[in-house]
This record gives structure tokens, C-alpha cells and sequence, in this order.
């Protein structure tokens, strides 16, 4: 039987790997490529990559680079940021990246949605919605890398867009991003009861019993994360790491 | 030289990196010429079986393929909706399949005991040989594959199954019969576990 997915989460600013903290302050972790040879040995269970400035700065995604992690990198691969058009996405696949992340775009044209899973099939989408718990504890969507609030509810519109042909959502927790103290496994839960695609948990990961918790408490079929896989310790100094299977098998079984 | 059937479906960016890799020459194409020329063929695909049975169609190589594989013998391995796409039909859709395996693609059905599992069948899993193959061969025990379907195959004879996966119940995961195989994982996205099936591809059928 397969054990729930564990996927690092790696952030692209211009030509380097970054960690952001509430999506900001991006720390320099390094050379994506050197970066992503590691995680490759350590045969992850799928990667992600998110461009972080890619939308804002209204630049396509970084072809090139990701070319480079293709041809390298045999696991699945997913990748969002700057996505505007069907040619980006014809592009990003017949690179060899098999799931396109879509946010901003989904939010704005929520047809796209719908046009790239007829083209591509739904496993190859992925929509991405980074959330903010708001004053009164209720949650609003945000595009633009958490920049623009968009005046949605996350569950509306996890349904709607489950409904265009999304095969996974991907719920981002902009509160708990770089804090390292846990998943907000209220707002996984309530995503992942409504719809019946996969949901991946991402944003507060501090360990692998957080990982854990996201899939068992929070309903979550995959785990993702970024700052535990990139930091070691209190001073948060770069150190690339990956559970073993073994360990995975514990808290995962 | 493996030539991938380039029919407008599927990630042959992947399957032509990873075979690059494992030092066998490899090309795409939609060319009948071209595949003609193929000492063995790659059927890859995603997404839905109607979508893919008709831009298959489409390009008018059935025909080609047909030639090429039940009369030339010509060794051909199916990935994922590839594989789907050689029974004889699927569940998910009213397009006549290939029919080169005498199979037929139906949906997960789950028991009660298994209602909790989620469609697709997406992340790693394992193999449970049921029979040697070349295709199979130096697979060690931890072996793991990357899954993403949300239907699978059932063949009418069971010898035609090399492996099984389990996911609520056991299903084909590697089949073969003759000159024929499929897998319905993707190798191009496993790891040393996927390079080695595909290397065992190149070199030994």
C-alpha cells in the first residue's frame, strides 16, 4: 500500500533557492541546481518548485533552469509562479514537468483551469490558494504570492476549482510559513473534508510528526514543506535533509 | 533506436530524458516512416482514455502500429494510459481501444473496508512479482514506483500479469505478453527503481 507523499517545497527568486518567513524576507539558501541534485539523491517523493517574485515581476517562469532540474531529476515535479498563458503550460510539460501549479491565473480566469485539465488531463493541475486568517478568524484566498487579497473563501473556492478539473489543491498557509511550529491543521481539515481530490498541506512544518499530523488530523493526502528540509537547528544555518523511508514508514504507516 | 509514439499525449520530455540516461538512443515521433524505422516502441500517456484513443486516432498511425506490433512483432511497452490504451476498452470512456491485450481498464471499486481511500491512486508504491520477467529483472524488494490513475486493468488471463501493486486490492501493475508490455506506473519519474525498468527495456527485450 502506498504511504502518503512527503514533498519538499522549493522557492525560486531570480537564479537562486530562497526561504521565506509569513511569504517574506526570502533567505539565500543557494544554487537551485546544486540544491535540487541533493534531494535528488535522497530520492524524495516529488518536488515543487514555486517562483515567488515570477507573477509580480510579470516574468514567465525560469525555462531554462527548470530544463536543467528535468533532465536530472527523475521523480514528479511540479511547478508554479508567472504561469500566463497555455504556451507557458505546453512548455512547462514538454519540459518534463508533469504538474503545472496555478494561483494567481486560477483565481483571475478560472476557465484556464478548466482548458489546461481537458489539454493535459486534471493530474497535471494543481491549484495552488495561499490563505490569511483574517480579524475575525475567518480565512480569505490571496494571489500575487500573498500580496492581493482576493475576497474568497477558501472552501468556495477549493470547490470551484475542483469542479474545473483540478486534481489536487495545494492550501498554503501564509500565517504559518517559515515558523516551523506546525501545520494549521483547522484550515487542511476543513479544505480536505470538502472536496474529493487530494489536498497537499504546506506552511509550518517543523518536524516529521508535523508531517504526520497534517495527513492523519488534517486530512491532508500529501505533506509539503520547506523550511525543515532546507534548515538545521536553532540558527537556522543551510543543511539539506529528507526523512528516510524508514523513518517516513513510522510516523506514516 | 526506441522511438516514443509522439501523439500529443503525455510527458516524453521525461521518458526520452531518462532513456538518455540509461544510455539507450531514443527519439520521438508522430512519423510512420520514422517508427517504421523503431527497433522498439514507447506508447506513453496521460489523462482520459477517450482523449487519448482520439488524438491517437487522429494521427493515423493505428494502422502503423497495428502492422508494427501484431504482425512485425515489434517489442512495445505502454506507460500508464498507455498501457490503458492496448486493452480492448475502458470504463472511463465509449472509444474501441487498441485491443492488442486481451484486458479491459475499469474504475477503482472499493469495498466498505476500503472506503476511506481516495481516487486517484497517486503516490509510491510497491511491486509484488508474480512472475520473472526481463522487464522485472534486478528490481530489489524496496522498489518503489510513482502512481497516478484513477482507473486500472484487468486481464482476462492472469499469466498475462507480471506484477501486481496494491492499492485497496491487488492490481496489474506490469503485464506482458509476447512482444507486448505496459506498466501502469511511471518509470520516467521513479527513481533508480523506474531507470532500472527502463534500462532493462532497452537491453534486454
Amino acid at each position: 500500500m502506498i504511504r502518503p507523499r512527503v514533498i519538499p517545497a522549493l522557492l525560486l527568486k531570480g537564479q537562486g533557492l530562497v526561504k521565506t518567513v509569513k511569504f517574506k524576507d526570502p533567505k539565500y539558501l543557494g544554487d537551485p541546481i546544486n540544491i535540487v541534485k541533493i534531494f535528488n539523491d535522497k530520492e524524495v517523493d516529488e518536488l515543487i518548485f514555486l517562483d515567488i517574485t515570477a507573477t509580480n515581476e510579470k516574468r514567465r517562469p525560469p525555462f531554462e533552469m527548470l530544463g536543467k532540474i528535468t533532465s536530472e531529476c527523475f521523480m514528479p515535479l511540479g511547478y508554479g509562479g508567472g504561469i500566463r498563458s497555455f504556451d507557458d503550460v505546453r512548455t512547462l510539460l514538454s519540459l518534463g514537468i508533469e504538474k503545472v501549479i496555478l494561483n494567481t491565473i486560477a483565481v483571475e480566469n478560472p476557465a484556464f483551469v478548466s482548458d489546461v485539465a481537458e489539454y493535459a488531463g486534471s493530474q497535471a493541475v494543481v491549484v495552488s490558494m495561499d490563505l490569511k486568517k483574517g480579524f475575525l478568524g475567518k480565512y480569505e484566498v490571496f494571489t500575487h504570492s500573498g500580496k492581493t487579497g482576493a475576497g474568497l473563501d477558501p472552501v468556495r473556492h477549493a470547490l470551484e476549482m475542483e469542479k474545473r478539473g483540478a486534481g489536487e489543491l495545494f492550501v498554503n498557509s501564509i500565517d504559518r510559513d517559515g515558523m516551523m511550529q506546525g501545520y494549521d491543521l483547522d484550515l487542511v481539515r476543513r479544505v480536505a473534508d470538502a472536496v474529493n481530490v487530494p489536498v497537499i498541506a504546506r506552511g509550518g512544518a517543523g518536524n516529521i510528526q508535523h508531517l504526520a499530523e497534517a495527513i492523519q488530523q488534517g486530512g491532508a493526502s500529501a505533506a509539503a514543506a520547506g523550511s525543515m528540509f532546507v534548515f538545521q537547528g536553532p540558527l537556522r544555518g543551510v543543511l539539506i535533509s529528507y526523512p528516510s523511508q524508514e523513518e517516513l514508514r513510522r510516523v506514516l504507516p | 533506436m526506441i522511438t516514443i509514439v509522439d501523439y500529443g499525449v503525455g510527458n516524453l520530455g521525461s521518458i526520452l530524458n531518462m532513456l538518455k540516461k540509461v544510455g539507450a538512443k531514443a527519439q520521438t515521433s508522430s512519423d510512420p516512416g520514422v517508427l517504421r524505422q523503431a527497433e522498439k516502441l514507447v506508447l506513453p500517456g496521460v489523462g482520459a482514455f477517450d482523449a487519448g484513443m482520439k488524438k491517437l486516432n487522429e494521427t493515423g498511425l493505428v494502422p502503423v502500429l497495428n502492422e508494427l506490433v501484431l504482425d512485425k512483432k515489434v517489442s512495445v511497452i505502454g506507460l500508464c494510459l498507455g498501457m490503458q490504451l492496448m486493452t480492448k476498452r475502458s470504463e472511463e470512456g465509449t472509444e474501441a481501444g487498441l485491443g492488442w491485450i486481451d484486458a479491459e481498464t475499469v474504475r477503482f471499486k472499493f469495498g466498505p473496508e476500503n472506503a476511506n481511500l481516495k481516487v486517484p491512486h497517486m503516490g509510491w508504491n510497491t511491486l509484488d512479482i508474480r512472475r520473472q520477467h526481463p522487464l522485472v529483472a534486478d528490481l530489489g524488494p524496496e522498489s518503489r514506483f510513482y502512481f497516478v490513475h484513477s482507473y486500472h486493468i484487468v486481464c482476462a488471463d492472469e499469466t498475462d500479469v507480471v506484477a501486481n501493486t496494491d492499492y485497496g486490492y491487488p492490481l496489474a501493475a506490469v503485464i506482458n505478453r509476447e512482444n507486448i508490455m505496459g506498466a501502469q506506473f511511471h518509470p520516467e519519474k521513479s527513481h533508480k527503481f523506474g531507470m532500472q525498468l527502463l534500462k532493462n527495456f532497452a537491453e534486454r527485450l
